[in-house]
Parts: C-alpha cells; structure tokens; sequence
C-alpha cells in the first residue's frame, strides 16, 4: 500500500516526556486532513516530522514513498509549502521577492518568478500591483496570511502543511481566509495537513478530520462520521460547539 | 598653509590608517569567528568572555606588556595596531553575535522549512536582519579606536597622540589641542555617518 504521506508507529520523546506515542496516519493526494486537538496535544510536533524540522524517536514517516530520513533535506522542503501562524514572512524584502524565494532559490529564470509571482498574488486575492512592492511590516494581519499562503504555493509544491495559519486573525478575517483557503485548494489541487485547534474551522476545511489527544490520534475519519464520534474528546470539541449555538 | 597645520593635516592622516587598520583587521577576524560563534552555545561564552577581559585591561597597560614581546610587540606602529585591533574586537563580535542570535526564532524556521540551507540562511536572512546590530557594533569600535589610538603616541605609533603627549611634556595647551581637537572631530564625523548607515538599514 503506498499513501502520499504515512507515518508508522511513531514517537517522539523530549526530556523524557512523551509528545507523540504511536502515530499512525496517512494522506492522500489531494485530500486535506485537518488535525485537531488542544495545546500540547502534539499536533504541531506531527507536522514538522514531515518537512523534518523534527525526527522522530523511533517509527518511520514516509512523503512520496520514501522515508524522510532518506530524502535530502532542502529537496524534501522545497517539495513542501508550509505556513505558520505568524506568516513567518522575512521582514527585509518586499512581499514579491517573499513570494518568489523557493522559485529563486530553485533557480527559476526571472521573468518566470515574476509571472508566478503576480498568478498567485492573483489568486490570494492581493492586487500585484499594489502588494508586490510592499514590505511585511506594512500588511495587517490576513494580508500576511495571504502573502505566507501565496509563498507556501510559489514553487508548486504537492502537499501544504498549515500550522494554525488562520488561528490569530479576527472572526470577519478568519472567516474570509477559511473560504478563500476552500477555493485555493480545488484549484490548485493540493494535499495538506491543516492544524487547528478550531473544530468550526476542522469541519469546513478538512475532508478528514484526526483528533489528537496526549500525542495519539484518538478518532480519525470523514468529516461528516465526527459528530457521531464516540471517543471523549471528540464529544468534548463538540459540546463547544452546542455551547456556541445555544447562547 | 604653514608647517603646523601640515604636520596637524599629516598625523591626521597617519590617525586615520591608524584607526582603519585597526578596525578592518578586527572586523576581518571577528566577524567569521563570530558568525562561527553563534553555532557553539559553550565555545562562545569562553570566548566573548576572554574578549571582554581584553576589554577591561587599561590601553597604556597593554601597550605596555606587549613592548617586550617579540613578533607581535616593540616600538611602533604594528604593535599599535594590534591593540587597537583587540581592543575593537568586543564591540565587533558582540553585536555580530547578538544580531545574529536575535533573529526571530518564526523567521528562521520557515527560512529552514522553505529549503534554504544553512549558507543561504546565514547570508539571505540572519546577516541583512542583523545589521543595523552589526553597524552599531562597527561604529562603537570605530569611535572608540579613534579615541584609544591617540595613547599610541606612547609606543612610537605615531597619530594624533603625539601632538597630546608632546604638549604634555611641554605643557603647552595649544600642542595638545592640536591633537585632541581633531581626534574629538573625526570621532564625531564617524559617528554621525555610522549611524545614518545604522538607520539605513534598519526595517
């Protein structure tokens, strides 16, 4: 059997505490899994197994059908768009050259970095000739979060991983960036990992749902099985969900 | 012009080799042990602190310890050059190191995760973000040392100095003026360009 991404029975151990215990996961191409769970549950930890900013203490996590300890590491990222809360965009170059970095560093020609640059300026919904000369410190919050969506896309990467990417904009904002998100992802076909603590925003993004809980997956399926989910945490997550309705 | 201001013009001039010498030997050895640095947590605590020791030894006495040490000491400028070099080094490798290490820990990450490798992160990222730190640290060395140069008068290194301790020895103000106005100056000139230099960069 061969998925897209896989992890098999993997750890992950700090100072003698247990982050991950025994994690069994896969994805396929073009689906989104959205990994839920608390602070601490060690979902970010899982993420960045993958693009190998972590190594796992023991078990294996296989991308493209080989394990991520075998690929080369600057190969292996530039193959994986990734973006983080904060947007993580580097402050001393304007928002273009933050976009079209992978592509630079790929060695694309320039007059193609910059086509690829304003095509996905385009399609975050940022105006090229507006946003392309500007400087991170001078976009708001959700303009960031395009720009670091746009960056994570530049090189055509398959797979997308997304670290709360929405998690400190305001409701309006958020809200704009999760319809924005399901209409990027048709269009540009990609599988992602997308970490939220958020089950509104698990429910609307993801076509499967894993809930993570003290480092193991505790419930995993189709989004629409997860209201029916028997598992105590799921029905944690969904009494706040009844909570927000009933008031 | 008459001979006074010549030779005031020509040890001005003298100073300035002086001072660039110095700085630009320190920066040409701090800056990579210092980039070096920031990858050995343990390795670096020896040596900035070994560096700030330097940096607590009054000049006179270090001039004066290194006059009878062969190679690197005795009469002249080399061995001016060499302690004003030393003494350049703290401010050079602090602020480098300092810089370097206060990238945020977000940016750094994702310059990891979108493939860069460490020469291209260092080069790409941590070094344009670091320096206004590292002109900070350049212009603190460079108006210190126009200041420290003048002690090195005393050991036959030539420069302004030797207008200040001629005048000392003859007690005559104005000869003494005639080194300290201009050394006063030229730290004021370096310090103002610095810092435009320092603001420039900033983000």
């Amino acid at each position: 059997m061969s998925a897209f991404v896989e992890f098999e029975r993997v750890t992950y151990q700090v100072d003698g505490r247990d982050v991950l215990r025994g994690i069994e996961l896969s994805l396929d191409r073009n689906e989104t899994l959205v990994l839920l769970g608390r602070s601490g549950s060690g979902k970010t930890t899982l993420l960045k197994m993958i693009n190998r900013l972590l190594r796992p203490s023991s078990g294996e996590v296989r991308f493209e059908d080989r394990s991520v300890a075998e690929w080369d590491p600057i190969r292996l990222r530039r193959r994986i768009g990734y973006v983080i809360q904060d947007g993580g965009l580097f402050p001393h170059i304007p928002v273009a050259r933050n976009v079209g970095l992978v592509p630079e560093l790929e060695g694309w020609p320039q007059e193609k970095i910059r086509a690829r640059v304003d095509e996905l300026l385009d399609a975050v919904g940022l105006e090229p000739e507006i946003y392309a000369k500007r400087y991170p410190g001078q976009l708001s919050g959700g303009e960031k979060q395009r720009v670091g969506i746009a960056r994570a896309l530049a090189a055509d990467p398959p797979l997308l991983l997304l670290d709360e990417p929405f998690a400190a904009l305001d409701p309006v904002t958020r809200y704009d960036m999760q319809q924005h998100f399901l209409k990027l992802s048709k269009v540009f076909d990609k599988a992602a990992l997308f970490v939220t603590h958020d089950l509104r925003e698990a429910l609307l993004l993801g076509s499967r749902i894993a809930l993570l809980h003290e480092g193991r997956v505790e419930w995993i399926g189709p989004r629409d099985e997860f209201q029916r989910a028997a598992s105590p945490h799921a029905r944690t997550f969904l009494r706040t969900l009844e909570l927000e309705r009933a008031h | 012009m008459n001979a006074f201001a010549l030779e005031i013009l020509r040890t001005s001039g003298e100073h300035v080799v002086l001072v660039a010498t110095a700085v630009v030997a320190a920066f040409v050895i701090g800056a990579p042990a210092a980039i070096t640095l920031t990858l050995h947590a343990r390795t670096r605590r020896w040596v900035l602190g070994l560096v700030n020791v330097i940096q607590t030894i009054p000049s006179l006495a270090l001039f004066g310890v290194l006059l009878p040490i062969p190679l690197i000491g005795g009469i002249g400028k080399r061995t001016a050059i060499i302690v004003l070099a030393l003494y350049a080094l703290l401010p050079i490798m602090r602020n480098m190191v300092v810089g370097i290490l206060g990238v945020e820990a977000g940016i750094r990450e994702s310059a990891l995760a979108m493939g860069m490798t460490r020469q291209q992160i260092l080069w790409r990222v941590e070094i344009p973000l670091a320096l206004p730190t590292i002109l900070a640290g350049l212009r603190i060395a460079i108006v210190s040392t126009i200041g420290t140069a003048t002690v090195a008068a005393a050991i036959g290194g030539g420069g302004l100095g030797t207008f200040i301790f001629r005048g000392i020895a003859t007690a005559d103000l104005t000869t003494v003026l005639a080194g300290a106005v201009p050394a006063a100056v030229m730290a004021i000139i370096a310090d103002e360009v610095l810092e435009w230099a320092e603001r420039r960069y900033s983000v």
